[in-house]
């Protein structure tokens, strides 16, 4: 039987790991090499590196991190922020990142989605989408969460999947750095609608927020302050799910 | 010893480079390259393979002579030759992924989608599943049956011959996840995305 995925997410700037509350006040914690490694022993059953790098002098330190950090972790890795074009895919992939995940370029040009999932293939293709409140539905913004859109998520989510998306990373923008669990709603419409996998995130404070996650129909879920602020291991997580009822890799 | 990881421009090899060169240490020497005399001299071989059947194919057209040399390599000198998914699906006669696409045709069968039971299944099939060992198969070594492996694929192989089936999973149906023909080794999940237990597959692989 297939699991359901415990992702971690270290956010990295300028080659070191920070943590943001709803996308600002960045506190500064360590090593990201160091740091993945700690999760993948603790049974993550993936890493995701968001490269939150402003300044294009430091993006290049991004690759140095993923390549280093694929030569001791041996799970899949995810790598996002940042990434506008197939070479950017391409440099990524080569230092040794399994996935891509790809945002603010997929809302504006679609055809990197399409065109990076036929080169390289959809299962190393994740298409990241920030949505927020708006009216009876949800509007999707780019830029790290700066920009609105206007773009409805359902609509856009169905798109990414027609263009060739592998996977879904989908953040509420309103749950996100809150800690009160993640659009439960958000996440149930977007992945009965579409039918690949679908990855919750935004808005873990606590270990029922992850069963809630899963009980939305979302197959993995992502997480950031509670393992990284160390409330919880990935193994106590895991433990507390299967606990639940919940099928995950122990 | 010398092992070959085949580089055919064909998606992203770089986890497998690191996977082999982690556990061989110092003690095999692993290339990575398209040479044919390099890889016609090499010990053993991996086959990686990501993206679609047919691109996967297309990369191994596209260098003169790579197929043949493979074919040798694993039909006549029978050294070792480990496929890793798409790498493995290419070892069926016929692929149906984009359109029809000729296979290699070392182990009879074809490769198909998955059925996803109507979206009761999503697809691609991601992340950890368990493998349900079939027989008895060299790079099995101290695996546990049951263990869980990384998946990520949309497609399945279906040999004709179920007496090379080495390991199923379960995704909406059983699933061939592992197959070993005499030299011809392969593995539909990613042993180097697999964690300890994916590495000692490997490991497994260059003790052969």
């Amino acid at each position: 039987m297939l699991k359901n995925r415990i992702i971690p997410c270290l956010d990295v700037k300028n080659g070191r790991v920070v943590k943001g509350i709803n996308f600002v006040d960045l506190k500064d914690a360590g090593d990201p090499v160091e740091q993945a490694k700690i999760y993948s022993d603790g049974g993550a059953d993936e890493i995701c590196f968001l490269d939150i790098t402003a300044s294009n002098e430091n993006r290049d330190t991004i690759y140095e991190v993923v390549e280093k950090t694929s030569k001791k972790c041996f799970v899949p890795l995810t790598v996002g922020g940042g990434v506008r074009s197939i070479d950017d895919i391409n440099k990524l992939l080569n230092c040794g990142a399994d996935k891509v995940s790809i945002n603010t370029a997929a809302v504006q040009n679609a055809k990197v989605v399409e065109d990076s999932s036929r080169k390289f293939g959809s299962q190393c293709i994740v298409v990241a989408i920030d949505a927020k409140r708006k009216d009876d539905g949800w509007e999707i913004f780019t830029h790290g969460g700066r920009n609105p859109t206007g773009i409805n998520a359902l609509e856009f989510a169905s798109k990414m999947e027609k263009c060739g998306a592998g996977e879904l990373l989908v953040t509420s923008m309103d749950k996100d750095g809150t800690q009160s669990g993640y659009d439960i709603e958000l996440m149930q419409k977007i992945s009965s609608m579409v039918n690949i996998p679908v990855i919750a995130s935004g808005g873990v404070g606590t270990l029922d927020h992850l069963v809630d996650g899963i009980k939305s129909g979302a197959s993995a879920v992502l997480a950031a302050s509670i393992f990284h602020y160390g409330t919880y291991s990935v193994n106590e997580a895991k433990q507390y799910l299967a606990s639940k009822d919940i099928p995950v890799r122990i | 010893m010398d092992v070959t990881i085949v580089d055919y421009k064909s998606g992203n090899i770089s986890s497998v480079i690191n996977s082999l060169k982690e556990v061989a240490k110092d003690k095999v020497n692993i290339e990575v390259t398209s040479d044919l005399n390099k890889i016609k001299s090499s010990d053993k071989v991996v086959l990686p393979g990501q993206g679609s059947f047919k691109s996967c194919i297309d990369g191994l057209n596209s260098i003169n002579g790579l197929i043949d040399t493979l074919s040798e390599f694993t039909l006549y000198t029978k050294k070792p030759l480990l496929g890793i998914c798409v790498g493995l699906q290419m070892f069926a006669d016929v692929g149906y992924e984009e359109v029809e696409t000729k296979g290699l045709g070392w182990i009879s069968g074809k490769v198909s989608k998955i059925d996803n039971q109507d979206g009761k299944y999503k697809l691609p099939h991601i992340g950890w599943n368990q493998i349900n060992i079939a027989k008895e198969s060299k790079i099995f070594k101290d695996i546990e049956n049951n263990s869980h492996m990384y998946f990520v694929h949309s497609y399945e192989f279906i040999p004709e011959d179920n007496s090379v089936i080495a390991a199923t999973t379960d995704y909406s149906s059983n699933i061939v996840c592992a197959v070993e023909k005499e030299n011809i080794f392969g593995t539909q999940f990613h042993p180097e995305k697999s964690d300890k237990i994916g590495l000692k597959i490997i490991d497994n692989f260059i003790k052969l």
